[in-house]
């Protein structure tokens, strides 16, 4: 019964998932047009440039619109410096704080299809090393299905998982496990 | 002060001066109602000092094993080198049931010693053992364990383990630059031999049961990888790099077979490879965790660690396949099963307050708890049944750690410098 119910909940779960992917492989195409409307606006204030004479109506809305979509950038960019996701203890469930920052991931990876990451997958000290070992790779592996259901090709992505090896914090306390529970993306 | 009525506590710290990578052995708690017995420093006759003191050697197996408690050197009323020379009387007055005395003699011809020794009833004034060992001078503490595992075996009945060895991981965090390496020492943890060394971590060794060689998992490329490597030779052979991860081996009982841990097809599944045929057959088909596989002595099934039931518990399979049957109940996290070699106990790793060594009686399904600090991992058990040797921390620094099954006797085995982890114990060594 257990079994069960809890192939059900995974049924479930994995429904949810496509669900999510299908509309955001929506979102990530539709991305993808405004950057190319954005290199095409840009080549007209170029030659807008020439017969200067004040600026139109529409030519300040189109300025207003691309300083924004350079704010989004930035603030995109900024998302993306957050490379570390954590974890709870012998859990490989990606936390609601972290996906602000992964769909940044996705976004700018859906983008460029040639940019590869490896997602590098870590547990704390605690627990047997080998079942560590494949707890982080079950981590690694929970940000790589994230990834790809927002759009990202599965072959952008590796996982490695290094287990309980390589602790970020060497202490033996709550404050370093918390640490070292880790997933981190690594641009190639 | 129960605890302190009931074992004879006491610190025996040996120093190793030699190797660096050797470990110190350090008592930490004995065992009361340990047989006494008086081992006399050995006679020399060998007419050249000796770089080895057997007689100390002996000595401090016996007192390791838990089962044995050594009379000090300085409360010897004599000191004799043969049977015909001791006093019994003596030895008992000092309480000891057992005397052991042994001459050292060198043959110049052929550069070899010859070590003569008798085991003495102290009450019968029987002989129980007399024999000749011989050796080179760098065999001197091969003879000293022989002679160790002869006394245990004619006092107890059973097969001593002083001449096995032990494998196990260092780790030393260099100039920000870790290293990693994979050692063998002597069951005493001195003459430790480097096997592999690398700044990628090493897991995971596994001993062949013919106790030659090692299977154990290195990071060397980037990611996990099972190597086979001769202990002698220091030949590798690269088992599996597939996709994913590559890990946990566990040789079969007859050695031509290696279980393992792969997700080459998604997720962490026990694999079973025919070393001879090179048939790899997959043994789990599940979405959970299934890993750290581990053959039963006859072979016949293997058990292993699956979060299939929610957490890590141990799970036991037929070594043909088929339907999984979980062992482990108590508690959230059970993991990483051995079996004893008689197949009747299963040791793993069991979380209650911290992590522990714990203790499953296959017959009546129940757990205890053998070790109570607070990170104990990797159980290994010594060939003979009588002890297990694992890794634990102690000051913030991973250190092994010994503990009697039945005696109950402790000690550790922590490296001179930085971190030791991931022990082994070999088999019985076949020449």
């Amino acid at each position: 019964m257990n079994v069960m119910s809890a192939r059900n909940i995974l049924a479930l779960v994995f429904a949810a998932f496509i669900v999510t992917g299908c509309a955001s492989t929506g979102s990530t195409e539709g991305t993808e047009t405004v950057q190319q409307s954005d290199t095409s606006g840009s080549d007209a204030s170029a030659t807008g440039l020439g017969d200067d004479s004040g600026l139109s109506e529409a030519e300040l809305a189109e300025q207003q619109r691309l300083a924004e979509e350079r704010a989004a950038r930035a603030e995109q960019d900024a998302l993306r410096e957050v490379r570390v996701f954590y974890f709870d203890f012998d859990k490989s469930t990606i936390k609601p704080e972290s996906r602000t920052y992964l769909d940044a991931h996705a976004a700018f990876l859906s983008a460029n299809p040639n940019q590869g990451v490896v997602l590098n997958g870590y547990t704390d000290e605690r627990g047997t090393k080998e079942y560590n070992l494949a707890l982080g790779e079950r981590r690694a592996k929970a940000v790589q299905d994230y990834l790809r259901f927002k759009g990202v090709t599965l072959s952008q992505m590796e996982t490695i998982s290094f287990g309980e090896e390589f602790p970020v914090d060497a202490g033996h306390n709550e404050a370093a496990w918390t640490k070292n529970r880790r997933v981190v993306i690594e641009y190639k | 002060m129960v605890i302190m009525r009931w074992f004879i506590s006491f610190v025996f710290i040996c120093v190793s001066l030699s190797v660096k990578a050797d470990l110190v052995i350090e008592i930490t708690k004995g065992v009361r109602g340990a047989l006494p017995i008086a081992v006399v420093p050995f006679s020399n006759k060998s007419g050249q000092g000796l770089t080895e003191d057997i007689a100390q050697i002996v000595a401090d197996d016996l007192l390791r094993s838990g089962d044995f408690e050594p009379l000090s050197r300085s409360s010897m009323l004599s000191l004799p080198g043969r049977g015909e020379d001791i006093y019994f009387r003596d030895w008992s007055m000092l309480g000891q049931r057992n005397v052991l005395v042994g001459t050292v003699t060198y043959d110049a011809s052929n550069q070899s010693y010859k070590v003569q020794y008798e085991l003495y009833d102290v009450q019968a004034q029987q002989r129980i053992v007399g024999k000749v060992i011989g050796g080179r001078q760098n065999q001197l503490r091969d003879i000293a364990h022989a002679i160790a595992d002869s006394v245990y075996e004619a006092l107890t009945g059973n097969r001593g383990v002083f001449s096995t060895k032990i494998a196990y991981v260092t780790l030393e965090q260099g100039k920000g630059k870790p290293q990693y390496t994979l050692e063998v020492a002597d069951a005493d943890g001195r003459r430790s031999k480097l096997i592999f060394k690398s700044p990628m971590p090493i897991i995971s060794p596994a001993w062949s049961p013919d106790g030659k060689r090692l299977a154990y998992v290195s990071f060397e490329s980037g990611k996990s990888a099972v190597y086979i490597q001769d202990v002698s030779s220091g030949v590798r052979t690269l088992i599996a790099s597939y996709s994913g991860l590559n890990s946990a081996p566990s040789w079969s009982p007859d050695g031509s077979k290696l279980a393992m841990t792969l997700s080459r097809d998604g997720n962490a599944e026990v694999y079973v490879l025919d070393m001879r045929t090179n048939n790899l057959k997959r043994m789990t088909d599940h979405w959970a965790i299934d890993t750290e596989p581990s053959w039963a002595p006859d072979g016949k099934s293997i058990v292993f660690t699956s979060d299939r039931g929610g957490g890590p518990q141990v799970y036991m399979m037929d070594a043909d396949g088929g339907t999984p049957r979980r062992l482990t109940f108590e508690g959230r996290y059970s993991a990483r099963p051995r079996f004893s070699l008689d197949g009747k106990t299963i040791y793993y790793v069991h979380q209650r307050n911290g992590f522990n060594v714990a203790a499953l009686d296959m017959e009546t399904g129940q757990s205890r708890i053998l070790t109570e600090t607070e990170m104990d991992e990797s159980p290994s058990v010594a060939p003979n049944g009588s002890m297990i040797i694992y890794a634990t921390q102690r000051q913030g620094k991973g250190v092994l750690a010994v503990v009697g099954v039945n005696s109950g006797s402790k000690y550790t085995l922590p490296a001179q410098f930085g971190d030791v982890r991931e022990p082994a114990w070999s088999p019985y060594i076949k020449k």
